[in-house]
């Protein structure tokens, strides 16, 4: 979900479905609905609009789930983090399971992300 | 009463079909991901998938109504389970005391498809709604090309409408799949397959990404995942049927074991293989290809099929 991103993310998010780096080797694939998913990957820096959303759609998960964080903006807000529409980091809004950092973060980046969690 | 509760539960019935339907399931992952130059899931993703959704919590709407969203799945997978004991038992060669024929089995075959429907506009939600209705057209269109293929089919077999017999018909004759009428009817119920297990072209009911799993939205957790067990057991319970209808049913002495499974996974192969080929079609397409196309593909195998052709 993207929470305010620029998309860069969102789109190294896509490349992760694709053959070179592909993710329904470890049983993954990409849901239609919030009700159906068991990985929310959150981008983006959490603007004033979006944060009653995010919140809806936390609460629309069923739980157990797991929020990864997805690129410097939603682990720590990076360069925007002085912006007067900036409302907190991502694990102040709900409670986050891991981090990958990175401007956008490589394929690689996130499937060891998502790899580490899978294997805890 | 213990053997009947036995084929409902575990022989053709809920194990057997949840556990060869997870199989193929798996089947169809492999080869989607294969032709994308892909690796695909391990063998026993479907399985994984099942329990894991079994432990996760169920979320009730609040807005709809909540007793029949709670049913409709079980109601689904009731379906799916007697069409499969009803289907598989004559293909098994089991011989059982029930007169059924395709009549039962084309009404018992209806159920998962209106549960899902009714399951999703008691759920509330609107994307549901619009899933529902394009379910409910879709399912207008595609029954009456399958209905005149399987008079094609009876017209064949000398006016027999029980599938044993229809099966004996073709062990004794050939295949219907060896004349040009067969080979037509393959085709037609083929197209009509394709649209009642909701895969592409005709996953409009269920659009993932354009009306975010429309018809399924709502479910999560155990709900969510009967309605998966009941798409598994969908999966081999329909090429079932049209291996029982085309290619002469099932053989279990010797070699033929073999050949017989291999018919069911190669009817799989070509339901998975139009379904990477294709772009997924509008409601309106959908229903004029039915509506025309398929019905006078139909209608020719019927003539060519009183013809002895």
């Amino acid at each position: 979900m993207s929470v305010g991103s620029c998309n860069n993310c969102d789109i190294e998010i896509l490349d992760c479905l694709t053959p070179k780096f592909d993710i329904e080797r470890f049983g993954m694939k990409l849901v239609g609905s919030i009700r159906h998913a068991d990985v929310l990957l959150v981008t983006g820096i959490v603007t004033r609009k979006l944060l009653p959303r995010i919140k809806e759609v936390y609460d629309q998960a069923p739980k157990p789930i797991v929020v990864i964080a997805i690129g410097t903006c939603a682990c720590t807000g990076g360069m925007f983090k002085d912006c007067y529409t900036f409302k907190g980091p991502l694990d102040q809004v709900i409670p986050v399971n891991a981090y990958v950092p990175g401007c956008p973060p490589k394929p690689e980046a996130m499937l060891a992300g998502v790899v580490k969690l899978l294997n805890k | 009463m213990g053997k009947e509760i036995f084929y409902f539960l575990i022989f053709p019935g809920l194990l057997f079909s949840g556990i060869v339907g997870g199989f193929l399931s798996w089947f169809d992952r492999k080869i989607t991901a294969r032709v994308q130059f892909r690796q695909g899931p391990p063998l026993l993703q479907p399985l994984y998938d099942f329990i894991k959704l079994l432990t996760k919590e169920t979320l009730i709407p609040k807005n709809g109504s909540q007793f029949t969203f709670l049913i409709a799945p079980v109601l689904a997978l009731f379906g799916a389970v007697i069409s499969a004991v009803f289907i598989l038992l004559p293909l098994f060669g089991i011989k059982t005391g029930f007169v059924g024929d395709l009549i039962v089995i084309i009404y018992l075959l209806n159920i998962p498809s209106l549960s899902f429907m009714i399951g999703a506009l008691a759920s509330g939600n609107p994307l549901a709604a619009v899933g529902a209705s394009r379910e409910m057209k879709l399912i207008l269109s595609y029954e009456v090309p399958f209905l005149l293929v399987l008079i094609s089919i009876i017209l064949k077999s000398g006016m027999s409408i029980k599938l044993s017999e229809i099966i004996a018909f073709q062990a004794a004759n050939g295949a219907f799949i060896g004349n040009i009428s067969g080979v037509i009817g393959f085709i037609v119920a083929l197209m009509c397959i394709q649209a009642k297990l909701g895969l592409v072209p005709f996953d409009m009911a269920e659009g993932e990404g354009e009306i975010c799993d429309g018809i399924t939205i709502e479910f999560s957790g155990t709900t969510y995942a009967l309605v998966n067990l009941a798409k598994y057991i969908m999966l081999f319970v329909l090429p079932a049927l049209v291996v029982g209808l085309f290619f002469a049913g099932m053989n279990f002495e010797g070699i033929n074991i073999l050949w017989s499974v291999l018919k069911v996974v190669l009817v799989v192969l070509l339901v998975t293989l139009v379904r990477n080929t294709n772009p997924r079609v509008r409601i309106d397409q959908a229903m004029r290809f039915f509506w025309i196309w398929m019905n006078l593909l139909a209608i020719v195998s019927i003539i060519l099929a009183i013809f002895g052709l």
